[in-house]
């Protein structure tokens, strides 16, 4: 049977189960466009900016476990998707991009809106594609769904020139397998690999584990809590990590990091024995790379052997898959206790708590995530952006279920939260909260119409404080106080929720503030609520940029 | 003086993969001192040799970042083996005829060759590892070097043992004793792992 281009790579999708995707039609994309009416069963949500598709589809494929997919034009229409495919590179989630490029025969011509998008994507793609022939299409889309899904997870891109959309091509159904002579998957650890990290875990007294993203998207949550108790090990997430364990699991901690709880810090920087988890030792971790607790032994558990010692020496590499590593592990492990290094913990947590609340007449950031918390009853999916709403939301939220967080944690993509949420909120029922900073907010609202078309009950809670909060406060510590182009004023916020036909609430007290909680949970459909916060308000604790965690600061000196 | 480090990669033979092996290079700060890139014996792929600034950490971080590569398909690190390396050279020198005989001795004596000669200059081609180029430019700089070329390096490893992928398909004790060569690895071995 001969296909179009076109028809093939909706075919393709189709095989895929892809049964959202996120959109913005242009020029050379419109054969694709004209060929959407035939597959019905694939919903194309159209976005505002091609941006806000590229995080949709990372929202949607952090909640939902699958490969998120999105769409874009050639030339601004793909080069707007860029920070939305390097977020979801940072943060290792399987997306597949998709793009059109002008026709063949005017590539490298500078063709009006021809980008060269694969090599721009180089270096922030897994891999990437130009499909130069219609009957390449169907190969190259199953090994991009492939390679993004698989290993350590990350956005491929596939770029399609136009008159290939057009051109026709024998169709025999969706290759079965892939040929990737250069991409082994190993996710089987090395049993002697095992072995060793066994060895250093058994003998150690003060052991942490330090949990990141991986186990959550290798799906091994149930794993991590299986070995942590076995050989009494505490556990401490990185930022992508949390939600991997319960918050109410009792050897669960909290979050380490920049600003993370100051007893996880110490913690880490205390312990003999370092397990890290599906994670890559990143510097917003572990402070100072090398003042980072100098006597540990490091176990390093992750499938990606190019993380396996690049920050870190390490005792014990184990390269493969966390949940297999984690399972290979389990029946290794000696049953401990470690009762004195868990007090010595639990008193350090109690002396020193995160519960920067402030005065109770102020609405401040962090009393507000607590307030959600309790009022969503800790079960809420929150996406957030970048920033101080950020920082508040990772420490104070009680995450109790795998995927129940949605951050950009690598690439820090301010503006994430408005897209991302409306990603997750296809993945789920249930109404996602999306915590906002109103600069972030203020960089990606356009998709307030997006929610409106779709009437997606998505809670936005915009911290506004009329301020880049988190830059105004480095200012503050680090620049002498030399504010500068940091006050973002403040726009009736109500009267643009009402300008795009959606629920407006406001609070400016704590009083007020639970009470719109409670409103805005019997809307049905989108919710924009104003929470005018305390205008001058810092994180704490607070690793300085560069310093060590053990140099953690608790409070204002 | 630098440490070198040299590593044998075996690579799709499709376009685009010089750029992506280029763009991790110098994405990930790791400078090449010489890449040279030409047809492997197995078909559909290349060979690239790379000499790399940094010693055994280094490498090994960019081995594995190359091996990440999609269309890498091995990467072999054969900075502690013996190897025989070779690269070659084309030096145009100034040389009147009546400096001909003296030059053609200095160049039999580096067992090079003259591949030109003209009124005022010549050519002279030479084969071998890097010092043995250095050490013949540098005797022919007195005569005036108007022009140089150097291939890079190629390498191979003495013996036995080759830098090329594992074969893809091997049966169970074939597949055990490629692991015991390449050392200790898993199945689905890595194939960079040269310790």
């Amino acid at each position: 049977m001969k296909l179009t281009g076109a028809q093939i790579l909706l075919e393709c999708l189709r095989a895929e189960g892809v049964e959202t995707l996120f959109g913005y039609p242009g020029g050379v994309v419109l054969p694709l466009y004209d060929t959407f009416v035939q597959y019905p069963d694939i919903r194309h949500v159209l976005v505002r900016h091609e941006q806000a598709a590229a995080h949709a589809a990372d929202g949607y494929a952090r909640v939902s476990g699958r490969t998120g997919v999105c769409l874009a034009t050639s030339g601004p229409g793909a080069t707007n998707l860029v920070t939305g495919i390097c977020t979801a590179y940072m943060d290792s989630v399987p997306m597949v991009v998709l793009t059109g490029n002008v026709a063949r025969d005017l590539l490298g011509r500078d063709g009006f809106q021809e980008a060269d998008i694969t090599g721009i994507t180089l270096p922030i793609t897994k891999h990437n594609y130009l499909v130069m022939r219609a009957s390449e299409i169907a190969q190259a889309v199953k090994e991009a769904f492939h390679i993004a899904s698989t290993g350590r997870k990350g956005p491929v891109l596939v770029d399609i020139p136009k008159d290939v959309f057009i051109e026709t091509a024998e169709w025999d159904g969706y290759p079965e397998e892939v040929h990737l002579r250069g991409y082994p998957l190993v996710t089987r650890p090395a049993q002697d690999d095992v072995e060793r990290a066994a060895e250093l875990i058994n003998a150690a007294e003060k052991p942490v584990i330090l949990a990141g993203q991986g186990v959550i998207l290798s799906g091994a949550s149930a794993e991590l809590c299986a070995v942590a108790e076995k050989a009494d090990i505490p556990v401490i997430t990185t930022l992508l990590g949390i939600s991997s364990i319960p918050d109410a699991h009792p050897l669960s901690y909290g979050f380490m990091g920049m600003h993370g709880h100051y007893y996880c810090n110490m913690t880490a920087d205390a312990a003999d024995v370092v397990v890290g988890i599906g994670m890559r030792f990143d510097d917003r971790a572990m402070g100072r790379f090398k003042d980072f607790n100098p006597g540990a032994k490091i176990v390093h558990i992750d499938i990606d052997p190019a993380e396996i010692g690049k920050n870190f020496e390490t005792h014990a590499p184990v390269q493969g898959d966390v949940g297999e590593a984690l399972r290979a592990l389990l029946p290794l492990l000696a049953p401990a206790a470690h009762p004195e290094w868990r007090a010595w913990i639990d008193d350090l947590k109690a002396e020193h708590p995160t519960d920067y609340f402030g005065e109770e007449s102020e609405l401040t950031g962090t009393w507000l995530v607590r307030a959600l918390a309790e009022e969503t009853g800790g079960e809420a999916t929150i996406v957030t952006g970048v920033g101080q709403h950020q920082m508040w939301a990772a420490q104070y939220y009680p995450f109790r279920r795998a995927r129940q967080w949605i951050t950009s944690g690598g690439l820090g993509t301010m503006g994430y939260e408005v897209p991302a949420a409306i990603g997750a909120q296809f993945a789920q029922s249930d109404p996602v909260w999306s915590i906002c900073g109103d600069g972030g907010f203020q960089m990606t609202l356009q998709e307030l119409q997006t929610v409106k078309d779709h009437n997606l009950p998505i809670r936005y809670a915009l911290f506004n404080n009329g301020f880049l909060g988190m830059v105004r406060q480095w200012q503050e510590l680090f620049y002498s106080d030399n504010l500068h182009s940091v006050d973002l004023g403040q726009p009736d916020f109500l009267k643009l929720a009402d300008a795009y036909g959606i629920a407006g609430l406001r609070a400016a007290t704590r009083q007020e503030a639970r009470d719109v909680i409670r409103a805005a949970q019997a809307v049905d459909g989108p919710v924009l609520i104003d929470f005018r916060t305390a205008k001058v308000e810092n994180v704490w604790p607070m690793v300085p940029a560069g310093a060590a965690l053990s140099e953690t600061i608790e409070e204002p000196a | 003086m630098p440490e070198y480090s040299t590593i044998v990669a075996h690579v799709e033979d499709r376009p685009g993969v010089l750029a992506r092996v280029a763009s991790l290079f110098r994405r990930r700060g790791f400078n090449i001192e010489s890449l040279t890139v030409g047809k492997a014996d197995e078909p559909g792929l290349s060979r690239m040799t790379i000499v790399v600034e940094g010693g055994a950490a280094n490498v090994q971080q960019v081995a594995r970042q190359l091996f990440k590569l999609i269309d890498v398909v091995s990467v072999v690190d054969i900075s502690d083996q013996p190897v025989i390396d070779r690269e070659m050279s084309l030096i145009k020198v100034s040389c009147r005829p009546a400096q001909l005989v003296e030059v053609g001795e200095l160049v039999k004596a580096f067992r090079a060759d003259i591949v030109d000669v003209g009124p005022q200059s010549i050519i002279v081609q030479v084969l071998g590892d890097g010092a043995k180029v250095e050490a013949l430019e540098s005797m022919l700089r007195p005569y005036g070097v108007l022009e140089m070329v150097r291939t890079g390096r190629v390498a191979m490893v003495r013996g036995q043992r080759t830098s090329k992928p594992a074969p893809v398909s091997l049966d169970a004790q074939e597949a055990e004793a490629a692991r015991a060569q390449l050392g200790r690895r898993p199945e689905g071995a890595l194939p960079f792992a040269s310790d």
